[in-house]
């Protein structure tokens, strides 16, 4: 059968939200828990150049770098951007500059945004200074941002200063939140096989060349490397190729074990899909299981497969799916 | 001559149209018909070829391990020598050029491409930054270029309007090319992030692109005029902003440099520069002079499928030379923020 006209295109919201919990470095650790505590620290490279913030090694040497420094926090702004329309998650809601600053007693810059009314408040080479977050947790947004300095910052400009790096209950690891916000669409090819579904109906594609009948389709053939586009029904009864038996209880899952997962070729199609088999003990399901899906109510998917009672495919009607 | 094992030249280059949008296409979907068209240019059929590589980025649609379905659409069964870069298809082409110079393939298929039209790809960009200092405060790509920009203003490298003419050339010129998402006379519009306005900011869309490499006399059977990489390299320098000299590119010089760029003329420039800043640093580090033809195909300015630009760039150059329109061009490539990594490669086509 070739379904008469393709469905519309399918969207759905899609959310990617990672937690990396990651561990930090002793330069890093040091680093960040002195923000913790209101303290800048940077290192010193073996030619005397104190960088801030800090890395574990020298980006032209390669060498690695321990010395810790205590630096301002004052600094000079070294080049500049106005961003008129804060984006979710940045430092601050209103409009700001995002700023490479360079901190009193130190060679390089740190990237952060500056508080300031506009753009023409702004400039290369003015002097600024940290806003230190309310609550601090030993992050680098324990600066909640720069803002302009006043003449009493820019007469004390700090020298560099050796510092051991130790505090009491050192920040060791950082979670980096993240979450992405995305709209998904699965294409022509799976459109139409989740449209098929929502009509009770199996929906693979053929390949024009080899002949197989992908199912779920994803739109090519991998055998082949050219499109699937002749659409065809397949199923609704199948044949077990190959099964387990699950002996251990997922989380959330409201099914009794032991049950047998399955690879069940519906006929038509020229590859297994999977899914549970029901409605048999479970010491009862063999390869060669002639079953069909049992859909429930609302269901967008088969719940699982049972036997139709007919008699058991001969092997060599499967053997080239298992 | 002889600076490499093997003579390797791109025989086929092919392209998709850049649109904001492809719903309607899933991944392999978008990439299948650009891999029929560039297998189609040589002859070639899929199982003929000895080494695959792909470059894309599971972020931009949101998708783990979405490469392994565009391999269908390469025909990946029975197994194919394979690879996968999580990077611009540059560096896949690098990988296949590497194959191909150790002699374990003739011939290397490289795909590469990018579909940002799921999700918002200036948030998404941000994912790839130090996740200690910068990724906390998610200063978007635009923002970053913004800085480079504003830097080189001050050092007197540029002003507003010679940028705004930079993103106006390059839609110009890419009135030319029919896969360009944007040409013509576009309005170079608001500020994104100061000083980069709308025309100073590349495309965002969907896109994908492919070529095939080929050694020697496979290389002069498969293409009238090859063109050959007698030179490639990449470098790479620090990432922290606040460490780099903003308004040069000494990763780009040293590639340049170890790639012979700078041993003859080059007549043409393919220079992956997403943002019209990108491009004054880059004709800086490659000593490009006014005579030679920069980004004739409308470059990253006109259509910047991330993952897949930097390769167009390499297929595009090679592409003058096999209309006999270039003889020496040099094509750029370039990752992470701020021009981080870049990738440079001399392309020569035979002289008559
Ligand atoms: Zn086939």
């Amino acid at each position: 059968m070739t379904a008469p006209s393709p469905p519309e295109i399918l969207r759905a919201p899609l959310v990617v939200e990672f937690p990396f919990t990651r561990s930090l470095g002793p330069v890093q650790s040091a680093f960040l828990t002195g923000l913790r505590e209101g303290v800048v620290l940077g290192v010193t490279t073996a030619d005397g150049k104190v960088m801030v913030p800090p890395v574990e090694y020298d980006p032209v040497t390669a060498e690695e770098i321990r010395e810790l420094v205590e630096v301002g926090t004052t600094g000079t702004v070294t080049t500049w951007a106005w961003n008129g329309s804060p984006r979710p998650n940045q430092p601050l809601a209103t409009p700001f500059a995002w700023v490479l600053v360079r901190l009193d007693g130190a060679d390089t810059a740190i990237l952060h945004a500056l508080d300031a009314p506009g753009p023409g408040a702004v400039a290369t080479g003015m002097r600024v200074r940290v806003r230190w977050a309310a609550e601090r947790t030993g992050a680098i947004t324990d600066i909640a941002c720069f803002e302009p300095a006043d003449s009493q910052d820019t007469a004390s400009a700090a020298q560099a200063a050796p510092h051991t790096g130790e505090f009491a209950d050192a920040v060791t690891g950082i979670v980096a939140q993240a979450r992405l916000d995305y709209s998904y669409s699965p294409g022509r090819a799976q459109t139409a096989y989740i449209a098929g579904l929502s009509e009770r109906k199996t929906i693979g594609e053929r390949c024009p060349s080899c002949h197989k009948v992908y199912v779920p389709p994803r739109g090519a053939c991998p055998t082949c490397g050219v499109a699937t586009t002749d659409r065809v029904e397949v199923g609704p009864a199948g044949t077990v190729t190959t099964y387990c038996i699950v002996n251990i209880k997922a989380r959330n899952l409201d099914i009794e074990v032991p049950y047998v997962y399955a690879h069940i070729a519906l006929d038509g199609a020229g590859l297994a899909l999977h899914g549970r088999i029901g409605g048999i003990p479970y010491d009862q399901v063999r390869m060669g299981l002639r079953v069909e899906p049992v859909w429930t109510e609302g269901g967008r998917y088969p719940d699982h497969y049972r036997p139709t009672g007919e008699p058991d495919a001969d092997y060599d009607v499967y053997k080239e799916l298992i | 001559m002889a600076r490499y094992a093997r003579e390797v030249a791109v025989v086929a280059f092919a392209q998709s149209d850049h649109l904001r949008r492809t719903d309607e296409l899933s991944e392999v979907e978008m990439v299948m018909p650009v891999l029929h068209q560039v297998l189609a240019a040589t002859g070639l059929k899929a199982g003929e070829i000895g080494f695959t590589c792909s470059g894309s980025s599971d972020y931009l649609a949101g998708r783990a391990f979405s490469f392994t379905m565009t391999l269908d659409g390469v025909g990946a069964w029975p197994p194919i020598s394979e690879s996968h870069v999580e990077m611009d298809g540059a560096w896949a082409l690098y990988e296949a050029w590497v194959k191909i110079q150790t002699g374990e393939a003739d011939t290397a298929l490289v795909y590469s491409y990018g579909k940002s039209s799921p999700g918002s790809v200036r948030d998404v960009l941000t994912r790839q930054l130090d996740p200690y200092y910068l990724a906390p405060l998610w200063p978007d790509s635009v923002a970053l270029a913004a800085l480079q920009a504003q830097a080189l203003i001050d050092a007197g490298e540029t002003d507003e309007a010679r940028l705004a003419a930079i993103g106006a050339r390059s839609r110009a010129a890419a009135s030319a090319n029919p896969h360009a998402q944007l040409s013509g006379v576009v309005p170079q519009g608001e500020y994104q992030v100061a000083p980069l306005r709308t025309g100073d900011c590349p495309p965002i869309g969907d896109g994908a692109a492919a070529v095939v490499l080929a050694a020697g006399d496979v290389a002069r059977r498969l293409c009238e005029r090859p063109a050959w990489i007698t030179g490639i390299d990449h470098r790479i320098e620090a990432h922290s902003l606040g460490l780099r000299d903003l308004t040069d590119s000494p990763s780009t010089r040293i590639a340049a440099e170890h790639a012979g760029v700078f041993e003859g003329p080059v007549d043409t420039a393919e220079l992956h520069a997403a943002f019209s800043s990108q491009e004054v640093v880059l004709r800086k580090a490659l000593g490009l002079g006014e005579d030679v033809s920069v980004n004739p195909s409308g470059g990253a300015l006109a259509a910047n499928p991330i993952m897949a630009a930097g390769l167009i760039r390499i297929g595009e150059a090679a592409a003058r030379i096999h209309r006999g329109e270039s003889d020496r061009a040099v094509a750029h490539a370039t990752s992470g923020p701020c021009l981080q990594q870049n990738l440079v490669a001399v392309l020569e086509g035979d002289r008559a």
